[in-house]
């Protein structure tokens, strides 16, 4: 019997893998200059990198280059130390998970071949396969009774970018690729699909790219944060409380744009705040301690007192006031709460 | 004797009974026949050109210029290369239902949308798996509404291709013209006519049931 895991070519740390680009260029014919010039990144097995740059930057044209669905012009890439131009480009994309901004479901196969697919080219058993897909659809949060038999033009978009992901996790690739899987859904949808998102990262540990043009996204999402301008240069690569505290140029400043102390706020949770005396009065404004320190703050504007209480459950365990964030935030580029691992 | 005389029909069709339709199943044979070798080149032609921009309109003109050279003509012009019979009349009809296949095929294709085919790819199909079970199958209701044109205007056409002696119930809408004036001249070319009529009704009809049976319900 095979392993339901399926690194297939590549060499896993603990089931990830890290991915090596090292001076990989692409040039397309009939164009003077290159898209992506002499690009090199390490990224560690179990890392979720976004790759952040405007519209036309090549951030896409990096990515895809990982799965060959472009070619590179020179440059090696390595999965897990696998030279990735050596090896049948079917055969690697049966290993890496790929997700697109439009989704691209196949209209005339229902949501449980959609899911199939890569099992099925994999040659899986019906029945290893059947069990996958039922698991898959629950840890996307779509009832299987409900879901399994429908087609993808019956599924709203929110839906239909959960299969979306479901169907890249399918085989259980150590690498996916996702290229803006959450840009065309609306807010309240988007910020959904993000949180579950993060929450199924923290289970599954997949060395990911995330390619955007949303900043606000990166940080959200990322453990580390690529900034890209043209060509896909790096302008900065670091985590999102490393960037937001010290960007490296005002390119990545104003990539940033107004505001970078608060949007630091939201990395870092009301736990790491030094908390003070909780005030006793039981009608009161409360944060759960499990929030960010955006919330508290917004708790703070919002009542207009000094200090507001922290909850743990219903549970009062001290409180939080103005100069505590601030001392946070102070203290933030050192302790920020992601870069723990 | 001014009004139609339906008794004389009544032993007409009474007594060619079988003959009315041995001819209907020529009909039929001859339009499926031609229809079947149109759709394999046709689809064939439409997967070789939908993708290039001056092969895909080279080839559309071409078999849109076919189709207006009239039947009568095109059937004598076959006649001298290729005799008379079924040979004659299922080249023409196989010529005449190229348009709505080739074309339908390259609409059908060319609609297909792009991410799905990166999608295809990214999960890692070959291109020949990708055209199989991708491309065609979505593809498919454009072509089959093609395939249905074509059967529509063939059945009509290859009435006709009794001018050549070919098969089918045109036989008996030339015999009535021809004999015009005798006593079962009316009934010969109206039994023609209305037969022509019905078979292309049900063959219409059975499209509907093979559409649902073809057609994924995704795609509805």
């Amino acid at each position: 019997m095979t392993e339901p895991t399926s690194a297939g070519p590549f060499s896993t740390v603990n089931g990830a893998v890290g991915i090596e680009l090292e001076n990989v260029s692409k040039i397309y014919p009939g164009q003077t200059g290159t898209a992506v010039e002499s690009f090199s990144m390490s990224i560690n097995p179990g890392e979720l990198v976004m790759l952040v740059g405007p519209s036309g930057c090549g951030k896409t044209t990096t990515m895809k280059m990982i799965n060959r669905i472009i070619e590179p012009s020179s440059g090696s890439i390595r999965i897990g130390g696998n030279d990735v131009l050596s090896l049948d480009p079917n055969q690697l994309r049966r290993h890496i998970g790929y997700v697109i901004q439009q989704i691209g479901l196949f209209p005339h196969l229902t949501i449980e071949e959609n899911i199939a697919t890569v099992p099925r080219l994999l040659g899986w058993s019906k029945k290893k396969t059947a069990d996958r897909v039922e698991e898959l659809l629950i840890t996307v949060q779509l009832d299987p009774g409900i879901f399994a038999k429908r087609y993808p033009r019956q599924l709203s978009g929110g839906q239909q970018q959960r299969v979306g992901v479901a169907r890249a996790l399918a085989a259980d690739p150590p690498v996916m690729l996702m290229d803006e899987p959450f840009g065309a859904t609306d807010p309240i949808t988007r910020e959904k699909l993000q949180a579950e998102f993060l929450r199924l990262q923290s289970e599954i540990g997949k060395t990911i790219i995330f390619v955007t043009h949303d900043f606000e996204e990166a940080i959200k999402l990322g453990d580390r944060i690529a900034v890209l301008g043209e060509r896909s240069r790096i302008e900065q690569f670091d985590t999102p409380s490393n960037i937001l505290s010290a960007p490296a140029n005002d390119y990545v400043s104003s990539f940033i744009g107004q505001g970078a102390s608060l949007k630091r706020l939201a990395l870092i949770p009301v736990a790491e705040a030094r908390l003070g005396q909780a005030s006793g009065d039981a009608s009161g404004a409360r944060v759960d301690i499990a929030g960010t320190l955006r919330d508290a703050l917004d708790l703070l504007v919002l009542t207009g007192g000094s200090s507001i209480d922290v909850s743990e459950g219903e549970r009062v365990v001290g409180s939080i006031s103005h100069t505590a964030i601030s001392e946070a935030l102070g203290a933030a580029p050192l302790a920020g709460a992601r870069q723990a691992e | 004797m001014t009004g139609f005389d339906w008794d004389t029909l009544a032993v007409f069709l009474t007594r060619r009974y079988d003959d009315i339709l041995e001819l209907a199943g020529e009909h039929l044979t001859v339009v499926l026949i031609s229809v079947g070798i149109a759709l394999i080149i046709g689809v064939a032609v439409g997967l070789l050109v939908w993708d290039k921009p001056i092969t895909r309109s080279v080839s559309i003109s071409t078999a849109a210029v076919m189709l207006t050279i009239p039947s009568l003509a095109l059937l004598a012009l076959l006649s001298p290369l290729l005799g008379l019979g079924w040979g004659p009349s299922v080249v023409a009809l196989v010529f005449y239902s190229l348009l709505p296949i080739v074309r339908n095929t390259v609409v059908g294709l060319r609609e297909v949308p792009v991410p799905i085919l990166e999608s295809a790819r990214g999960v890692g199909m070959g291109r020949v798996r990708v055209l199989f079970t991708m491309q065609l199958p979505i593809a498919w209701p454009i072509i089959l509404a093609g395939v249905r044109t074509a059967v529509q205007l063939t059945v009509g056409i290859a009435a006709i291709a009794a001018y050549v002696a070919g098969p089918g119930l045109g036989q008996y809408i030339f015999k009535g013209l021809s004999s015009l004036g005798s006593k079962n001249a009316l009934n010969y070319a109206l039994t023609g006519t209305v037969s022509v009529v019905i078979l292309a009704l049900l063959l219409d009809a059975a499209f509907l049931i093979i559409a649902r049976y073809t057609i994924s319900r995704g795609l509805k």
